[in-house]
């Protein structure tokens, strides 16, 4: 509609290469238009599939810190361990819970802090922090999380002792794995890389310790480091 | 050109009607009000653009009851994801066409 009457207006009979010129802008420039928009709905796509299906607030400092607490717990236990008379965990002895309570507080802090610091996160975002993202990550890392930590109170129970380790780091990384798809980030190699651990840990018990370390305390906070720089820090 | 231009489809020609879509890609199912967080729309708004996608049987659409209050929950058919690919494949050859 516009070139016609920009074409009449111009009298394109007499005046041809100048109404040229002038039609072929408009319909150049519309074009170049048009792709903008559809750059846009593209990208616009992306983020809302993106949005609509991945929690994408969940801290990386939060991982950085979890990691921290879980070597000063591990110290803690070590600690206990090296200063006890027995010099070995006696298990259902006094120290033996100490150390089960130092592992529970390890996950509350862990458990506050990453909750507190993603909805800090969500709020900078835009995003609320209880949404049907939020809700599908927290049932999809929690199924497998609690069935494993279950099964590891109920063969403690049952005085099956040595393993407990192993199947920490298992199904842990089951469970980080299992809720990668939900939220941003590497979270699946993490996951594997737990899994690899648990599986070395069951391997060689007597490293059962320092792989426990290595897997809730160092792999954490190297994540979180590699999780802040990359899309926390602009 | 024209060729690429057929697939341009119509019913997906708004930013809204593109986000229900987006988002009922990658989600088995969404409800109004998840809709309505993600896109930033009014309840009118959202409400003639998801009557317009489920009249072309692009949305199915089920209501049903939570506890008292209503809830609607919105699906892509089949059909409105196949349309879907074409549109965004459509749109992908006119960027790269550029």
């Amino acid at each position: 509609m516009l070139p016609r009457k920009a074409l009449k207006k111009l009298n394109y009979k007499k005046n041809l290469p100048k109404s040229f010129f002038y039609f072929y802008f408009v319909i150049q420039s519309s074009l170049i238009m048009s792709t903008e928009n559809y750059l846009n709905d593209i990208s616009e796509i992306k983020q809302l599939m993106n949005k609509s299906s991945r929690f994408i607030s969940l801290s990386g400092l939060s991982g950085i810190l979890a990691g921290t607490y879980a070597l000063i717990g591990a110290a803690v236990a070590y600690y206990l361990v090296i200063t006890s008379s027995e010099g070995h965990v006696i298990l259902n002895g006094s120290l033996y819970k100490l150390i089960i309570l130092d592992m529970i507080l390890i996950l509350f802090f862990s458990i506050v802090t990453g909750f507190l610091l993603s909805s800090k996160k969500a709020k900078e975002n835009g995003e609320s922090m209880w949404n049907s993202t939020s809700k599908r990550l927290i049932s999809s890392l929690l199924t497998p999380l609690l069935a494993g930590g279950l099964y590891i109170l109920i063969i403690l129970e049952q005085q099956i002792y040595g393993q407990t380790g192993a199947l920490m780091l298992l199904f842990y990384g089951l469970a980080l794995v299992n809720a990668s798809k939900h939220t941003i980030g590497d979270i699946k190699y993490l996951g594997y890389m737990e899994i690899i651990l648990g599986l070395l840990c069951a391997l060689i018990p007597g490293f059962a310790f320092w792989l426990w370390v290595l897997g809730f305390g160092i792999l954490h906070i190297i994540y979180g480091s590699v999780m802040y720089f990359k899309y926390e820090r602009k | 050109m024209t060729n690429i231009l057929l697939h341009i489809n119509k019913a997906f020609d708004h930013r809204i009607r593109l986000g229900i879509m987006s988002i009922l890609m990658v989600n088995e199912y969404a409800d109004f009000n998840m809709l309505k967080e993600l896109l930033g729309a009014t309840d009118g708004n959202l409400a003639s653009h998801t009557k317009a996608l489920e009249k072309v049987a692009f949305i199915r659409v089920e209501k049903q009851f939570i506890g008292r209050k209503p809830n609607t929950r919105y699906y892509a058919s089949d059909i409105g994801k196949i349309e879907f690919k074409k549109h965004i494949e459509a749109l992908e050859k006119l960027i790269k066409n550029k």
